[in-house]
């Protein structure tokens, strides 16, 4: 145990299952990562690869107000089954970030389910996002439907094939 | 004798001519006294034959206050003689009880009954007899007591609907003597052994239906009901409809069946009993509860199995249910005095154990696995489970947890946390059950904690919270959602690797001594 800086498995490595969706919406690079808990919940978070973690980007505004009618921040569940929440399909928006640069990011749902939570506290402290992507820097939480909880995954790439793609964009030497 | 007065014969007169069974004679007659129902069905029959005819002399005595109806009681009489007599009692099934107060009443049924009680080698000393009837037969009733509600009223005497002894009850004065007799026990008004008789008539099912036009609003259809006319919905239709609207749609008296009514299988059912105690988990491959996923097992035994098992067997049981004080999660042991636990044994066919023999019960548990440890076994009454439930928020519960952190640490960097007292926790419903629980945010406390430093990346941390305190998550973090955690407070990421409960802080069940 002595100087073991790096322990076993993480939590995330113990519980979840790590998938990407990549160039969302053919925007180069802006990678996605979900991270499925083995009792089906999944975690919407950004894949390192995304821009809004590269070359030092600061947050300016992350905004969960998707359009006029809708606010990812008015999202209520209620009870067991999770009565209420918003019903996502792969496409819909869970917020936008603009970064200081002016440049905008939407993130998205990636799978579809039903929305139990979106993570306000990277509201007040963006820095969250660009320090924790992946655990206290999550965008959202989404219950899929039962008998979608297999196949709702179908479409993304696991961890080796997103390494993959990684690779061949390094090749390609095309910076995001 | 059959306790009858000379102001019943007219009404046994009627009923006789419906074809009523002796013993609903005796019950519209308000009879209450439970031997006159036991006695043999042809020595009731013949009397009551003889009763009526009695009065053919009597009459003219009394002639003169009843001279008015005189006239067509004599010839209903003579009617009712030219039918009953040839007949023989058996053949003739009872319009009112549809026969249930007939042969069933005989002990060659209360011997069958005996016998399938006897099958199932219960260990009792007492039970209780519950009768299930028709629901037609509620109509039936209604209808024969409007009938004879006429007769008593024109002799200006009132007879209420709840001064007719009720089908069950005559049942059950005439079979209970011989069956507690053939079962060595007392049948008693209540009883943890219940043995239920049940009676079906589809003959005449439809008889109820006409209530359902006449009062929809009390058959309501319900889901878990296969018919709507349930013997409540029945009898309260019955207490709504008019006199008038109810001979209206249905005769009075009730029409004679064809068959008699079939008897269900005579069933058994003792109440549960409860055993409590407290138990040990040592290891950390063994969930509480069976493990299933998508209807496959995922580890072998459980906490609850290796309890249950030998208390099954013993108390010869149908199956159990189980619940505790808490849980742990699969790789989670729990030491020191154990968690309490209570145990439902469901229709028990034994329960009567002496205080060595569950000391043997709790003996033949903690030999069939090293992994779990039993003590303060007993039996427990129903209500006492619910102190192990109750103020289960404002109990307390220690552990002992090894945490990684990911900067080094010496043993000066720990000593911050032994000040930390009534740390108030805001948790989230913790992912990992988030799939099963409402979302919530809930206030916890962590009393206190110390720790014992390991080597640079580890230490063991004590922790007393309040019960309901997720400690996994108040480690980790659970994605920032239980604030604050051991990382904010660490400054540092830090993780749980192995988690044991020290104690449960209930005071239930009470301590056995060795």
């Amino acid at each position: 145990m002595e100087d073991s800086g790096k322990k076993g498995p993480s939590v995330i490595e113990r519980y979840f299952t790590r998938w990407y969706r990549t160039d969302l919406k053919g925007k180069v690079c802006e990678d996605h990562c979900i991270l499925q808990h083995s009792n089906r919940i999944c975690v919407i978070t950004l894949a390192e690869s995304h821009p809004i973690l590269q070359n030092g980007r600061k947050i300016k505004n992350i905004n969960y107000q998707i359009s006029d009618g809708c606010s990812r921040l008015k999202n209520k569940v209620s009870g067991k089954s999770k009565r209420g929440g918003q019903f996502l399909t792969e496409f819909a928006p869970l917020c936008r970030i603009t970064c200081t640069d002016e440049q905008e990011y939407t993130i998205y749902s990636c799978i579809r389910g039903r929305l139990l939570e979106v993570n306000e506290a990277i509201m007040n402290k963006p820095d969250l996002l660009l320090e924790r992507p992946s655990t206290e820097g999550y965008i959202a939480v989404i219950l899929p439907k039962f008998e979608e909880s297999k196949s709702i995954t179908e479409g993304l790439l696991t961890r080796e094939q997103y390494e993959e793609v990684l690779a061949k964009r390094n090749q390609q030497e095309e910076p995001c | 004798m059959l306790s009858l007065r000379e102001k019943d014969r007219p009404v046994v007169r009627k009923l006789l001519s419906a074809g009523c069974c002796a013993r609903c004679v005796l019950r519209f007659c308000c009879v209450g006294s439970s031997s006159a129902y036991r006695r043999s069905y042809e020595d009731m029959h013949k009397e009551l034959l003889a009763f009526v005819s009695e009065e053919n002399s009597a009459q003219s005595h009394d002639a003169p206050g009843e001279g008015e109806t005189d006239d067509p009681p004599n010839k209903r009489m003579r009617v009712d003689e030219d039918r009953v007599t040839p007949a023989e009692p058996d053949s003739n099934i009872c319009p009112v009880c549809l026969g249930v107060l007939q042969d069933f009443c005989h002990p060659t049924f209360a011997k069958q009954v005996s016998d399938a009680v006897k099958k199932q080698q219960f260990e009792f000393d007492s039970l209780v007899l519950t009768v299930s009837l028709p629901a037609q037969l509620s109509v039936r009733e209604h209808s024969c007591w409007l009938h004879v509600r006429k007769e008593v009223r024109e002799k200006s005497m009132c007879l209420g609907k709840d001064d007719v002894i009720q089908v069950k009850d005559a049942f059950k004065w005439a079979v209970q003597g011989k069956i507690g007799q053939e079962l060595g026990a007392a049948v008693l008004a209540n009883s943890p052994c219940e043995v239920s008789v049940g009676f079906i008539h589809p003959e005449t099912e439809e008889d109820c239906h006409f209530l359902a036009n006449t009062c929809p609003d009390c058959f309501k259809p319900t889901k878990n009901k296969a018919s709507i006319f349930t013997r409540m919905a029945v009898v309260k239709a019955l207490e709504k409809i008019s006199d008038e609207k109810f001979s209206r749609n249905y005769p009075c008296p009730p029409k004679k069946p064809n068959t008699r009514c079939s008897a269900l299988d005579t069933s058994c059912l003792h109440t549960s009993v409860f055993i409590a105690g407290r138990y040990n988990k040592f290891s950390r491959e063994l969930p509480q509860t069976p493990w299933v996923i998508d209807g496959e097992r995922r580890m072998d035994g459980s906490v609850e199995e290796l309890i249950a098992a030998p208390l099954l067997s013993s108390f010869r049981a149908d199956g159990f249910n189980f619940s505790s004080s808490g849980r742990e999660d699969v790789d989670v042991r729990t030491l020191g005095n154990g968690r309490p636990f209570a145990l439902e044994l469901l229709n028990p066919h034994r329960t009567k154990f002496s205080r060595t023999e569950i000391k043997q019960l709790q003996e033949t548990i903690n030999q069939s696995s090293d992994k779990i440890r039993v003590r303060h076994l007993q039996i427990v009454t129903r209500e006492a489970t619910s102190r192990m439930k109750e103020g289960e928020e404002e109990k307390t519960k220690t552990y002992s947890a090894l945490i990684w952190t990911q900067k080094a640490i010496a043993d000066t960097d720990l000593d911050f946390l032994r000040n930390i007292k009534d740390l108030k926790l805001a948790q989230k419903t913790p992912l990992r059950v988030l799939h099963r629980r409402p979302l919530a945010v809930r206030q916890r406390l962590v009393h206190s904690m110390s720790a014992v430093h390991l080597d640079t990346h580890h230490f063991t941390l004590k922790l007393c919270t309040q019960a309901g305190t997720y400690i996994k998550e108040f480690v980790h973090g659970d994605f920032g959602r239980t604030k604050p955690n051991l990382c904010d407070l660490m400054k540092t990421d830090a993780d749980i690797l192995e988690l044991d409960v020290e104690s449960v802080d209930i005071d239930w069940p009470p301590a056995i001594p060795d």
